[in-house]
């Protein structure tokens, strides 16, 4: 270590301004430079900034890819999302251990690589995929996972592991990536052409036409909850505050989408459009986007395109020719944590703190980011935005349903050929979107990801849009042979974790609904257990204080409703006896006691 | 604007002032609503959804929930009832709560929670987490087993004492409350008198040489369930 751990540290916050509310970014500069945030570290950084110690390790051990011990230099992380996972991923990361040496979790003897699970990393059209440190690779499988495990051991820049580049910007200097598009239909309003300055109809517009232009076309928030945005932006707008903010949620970490990504790559000028043309309709100087740790290897692309707006006089002060219009934009690199995807939560990692969500009211709108009016949008509601303004409403309305305007960006992965983005118009029934996936004899769909629905083919007819199947972009195909309660526990899994724990239901709730679960699949259930299932996952949605886990029992109850008789054969009384029972358990501690086996086991 | 707001309570109008939770306004007019995060003098937290409540046929917890005009509030039906008793029931499965030893036994909310809603036998399987003790500090002892996750100490430390010598680390089924030092409460800062210390629903943070000082049958709940004394004021308003 060339620096000290104090030089460096007072030179990381120095250069955030010795800012609190910076300390997502001091402690992920930390990490990078030292492998973890340990004690010391946390004790000279709540010293710089002005917090507490057990602040910092609040903060620290709250996000996935922070560590308060040493990690390697190299972090491979394998995706173990459900789409990784159908296609390989346990034997590409036991691949990974074998030739590594150490078990999945486990940290290389010399300390230099370390191997881990993590949730979806937003590649599941190309899956298996892992993230050595920022680098992306896709399509992996187990021979290459040794090679490149032989490679790493041997000293090789994970950056260096990339051979052949992904398509379009993928492949630009700026980003060097494995990753691809898949983009298997471009519609016209979110991945058609764009250049910077097309949505400058916005400057000849007052603000308040800015928002009813919106209005009018009925534009709703694709993230998933499909909150009306001009609605939102008319509260921003008419709260008091001395700033306001524009955030754009591209904390893209629901399990099946990755949609945003896509948007990010191929489109970030259209994604900053839409933002400036919030920030002008909301009365904002400053938006922030919320990159995903997962997303970092995009972050110099954005930043690079985000300089080209400054210069291209789009961002900054006077932004195309509006007099005294000023806004720009920065990014805020999350640290591994799905419940940010959540505003307030969002906010709160933003502002340095935990991602545990706020309590509401107040609402973003009223007191967001640092307490001033915020509007928090998705990537790709920014991306109608700026094509509503360059269009009009009535273009952007003549697509898609009446309740549900536009179209929609579906991320497809699992069994199907045809994996990858569709920008499809809102109303497309389920069955037509499998067909042009090339998803055949499909058992089941996982509509909206973990947090959605899990339907079978009685509901294929139905359509993809806010009053009927609605979902932020996930589409899971699972085809036969595929254990849909394994998937489902799979899923519970995924909530465990990421759940921030803040509240009774969800933290515990969860633990309890997933330990029944897997009682059931391994055959030990009771007839009981699914009214038991019913009732604590109705009480977790009920009482939870957030949208995590409001829905984090969706995997149980859908598959409940959908898919009743796979619990019901596995909870029949098997040979006369509660299949709970275990004779053979329930006389071990006797027989040890005793000193022999017994003769009825 | 009216200085009052009219609401209803499991059909008991009743009047509340702007800025009022729905739990400040209950406990005014003499209505107990369960909670165990909530407690007066510390800003609302809304985390153990004890206090969970229908407004306008919305979950919402009342701590945190705002009163409005009209609102009306459904708090001891059967379905709200079940709600709160599952939360209790998952309190008790999660951490390890030995009633018959533990010292706080009788001045414990969670267990007067318990046998104010019936509770007998949690509907859970119990977790039996693998918990740490720490009694490094001289007066002071903090037993994590017992913990509810409530903030109270963490809210009165940074709040009230204006310390925080508490703080949450982890998350998920990982959260806990952590000391504002490496590991150990007595390289804090934190004082017997701090309120903080006082503060604990339940008898995670105990003052040390103080158990059992009051025999069983003179504490706190021993006669009269929790909540008796706001229910009091209803029954003192309305004769």
């Amino acid at each position: 270590m060339s620096e000290s751990l104090e030089s460096a540290i007072r030179g990381i916050c120095g250069s955030c301004g010795n800012d609190r509310g910076r300390l997502m970014d001091i402690v992920r500069a930390v990490q990078e430079q030292f492998g973890c945030v340990d004690g010391r570290a946390m004790e000279l950084i709540a010293a710089e900034v002005g917090a507490r110690r057990v602040e910092v390790e609040g903060v620290v051990s709250f996000y996935a890819f922070l560590s308060d011990h040493p990690t390697g230099e190299v972090v491979i992380r394998v995706s173990k999302c459900v789409p990784c996972l159908m296609n390989g991923a346990r034997r590409v990361a036991e691949a990974f251990a074998e030739a590594l040496g150490i078990e999945v979790g486990q940290t290389t003897a010399d300390g230099r690589i370390t191997l881990e699970y993590t949730p979806c990393i937003g590649m599941c059209d190309q899956s298996p995929a892992v993230l050595i440190n920022d680098t992306v690779i896709t399509y992996l499988g187990t021979d290459r996972a040794r090679r490149i495990a032989e490679k790493l051991l041997a000293g090789a820049e994970p950056s260096r592991l990339v051979n052949k580049f992904g398509d379009g910007v993928n492949a630009s200097d700026l980003v060097r990536s494995a990753v691809h598009n898949n983009v298997r239909q471009a519609g016209p309003f979110v991945l058609g052409p764009f250049a910077a300055g097309d949505a400058r109809r916005a400057a000849s517009m007052t603000p308040q036409e800015v928002i009813r232009e919106i209005k009018t076309a009925r534009l709703r928030g694709r993230g998933g909850a499909g909150f009306p945005t001009g609605m939102k932006w008319d509260f921003t707008r008419a709260a008091n505050g001395d700033g306001k903010y524009v955030i754009c949620n591209a904390d893209e970490g629901e399990p099946g989408t990755f949609k945003d990504r896509v948007i990010l790559t191929e489109q970030a000028d259209l994604v900053f459009a839409g933002m400036t043309i919030a920030g002008y309709a909301i009365g904002a100087e400053q938006g922030i986007l919320y990159l995903r740790a997962e997303y970092a290897y995009l972050r110099r692309h954005l930043e690079n395109v985000l300089r080209q707006r400054r210069e291209a006089g789009v961002l900054g002060e006077n932004v195309a020719g509006v007099e005294g219009f000023t806004f720009d934009i920065r990014i805020q690199m999350g640290a591994g944590a799905y419940v940010c995807g959540e505003e307030t939560a969002l906010i709160s990692s933003c502002e340095g703190l935990r991602g545990d969500p706020k309590n509401r009211p107040p609402f973003p709108a009223q007191k967001g980011y640092r307490g001033q009016p915020t509007t928090v949008n998705n990537v790709e509601t920014f991306c109608c935005v700026a094509r509503i303004i360059q269009h009009g409403a009535g273009w952007f309305s003549e697509m898609g349903s009446h309740g549900s305007p536009g179209t929609k960006l579906l991320s497809v992965s699992g069994d199907c050929s045809r994996p990858g983005v569709y920008e499809l118009p809102f109303g497309i029934k389920l069955s037509e979107v499998l067909k042009l996936a090339g998803a055949e004899d499909t058992i089941a769909v996982q509509v909206g990801g973990p947090s959605g629905r899990m339907v079978g083919p009685k509901d294929f007819e139905r359509s993809i849009c806010y009053d009927d199947l609605s979902t932020g972009g996930s589409i899971i195909v699972l085809g036969p042979g595929r254990d849909l309660l394994k998937i489902a526990s799979e899923f519970m899994e995924f909530f465990i974790e990421e759940s921030c724990g803040y509240c009774t239901p969800c933290r515990v709730g969860n633990v309890l609904l997933k330990s029944r679960l897997d009682r059931i699949i391994a055959g030990k259930g009771e007839p009981d257990d699914l009214e038991y299932l019913e009732q604590l996952a109705k009480t977790v949605k009920t009482a939870s204080r957030c949208g995590l886990g409001q829905t984090s029992p969706n995997p149980i109850l859908s598959t409940l409703e959908n898919f009743r008789e796979l619990y019901e054969a596995k909870v029949q009384p098997a040979n006369g006896l509660q299949r709970s029972f275990d004779l053979s358990e329930a006389l071990a501690d006797a027989e040890e006691a005793a000193g022999r086996k017994s003769v009825h086991a | 604007m009216s200085n009052t707001i009219t609401l209803t309570i499991d059909g008991v109008d009743i009047t509340g002032r702007p800025g009022q939770s729905i739990l400040q306004a209950a406990d005014e007019a003499g209505i107990y609503i369960p909670r165990l995060c909530a407690k007066d003098g510390l800003c609302a937290y809304g985390s153990c959804r004890v206090c969970t409540v229908l407004a306008n046929g919305r979950p919402q917890a009342a701590c945190v929930q705002p009163i409005a005009e009209g609102m009306i509030v459904e708090n001891d039906s059967e379905r709200v009832r079940d709600i709160r008793k599952s939360i209790i029931e998952m309190l008790f499965v999660e951490g390890n709560h030995y009633c018959m030893y533990c010292e706080k036994s009788g001045n414990c909310e969670l267990q007067a929670l318990a046998y104010r809603m019936g509770i007998t036998a949690p509907r859970f399987p119990y977790q039996f987490p693998d918990r740490d003790v720490d009694a490094s500090h001289p007066d002071i002892m903090i037993d994590h087993n017992r913990c509810v996750l409530c903030a109270r100490c963490v809210r009165a430390s940074r709040d009230v004492d204006g310390k925080g010598v508490f703080g949450f680390v982890g998350r998920s089924k990982d959260r806990r409350v952590a000391v504002n030092a490496e590991a150990r409460l007595v390289d804090t800062d934190a004082d017997v008198s701090d309120e903080a210390v006082d503060v604990c629903p339940v008898g995670a943070i105990l003052k040390k040489r103080t158990g059992y000082a009051v025999p069983i049958g003179e504490r706190t709940y021993d006669h009269e369930p929790i909540g008796t004394d706001i229910e009091a004021r209803r029954t003192a308003a309305s004769e």
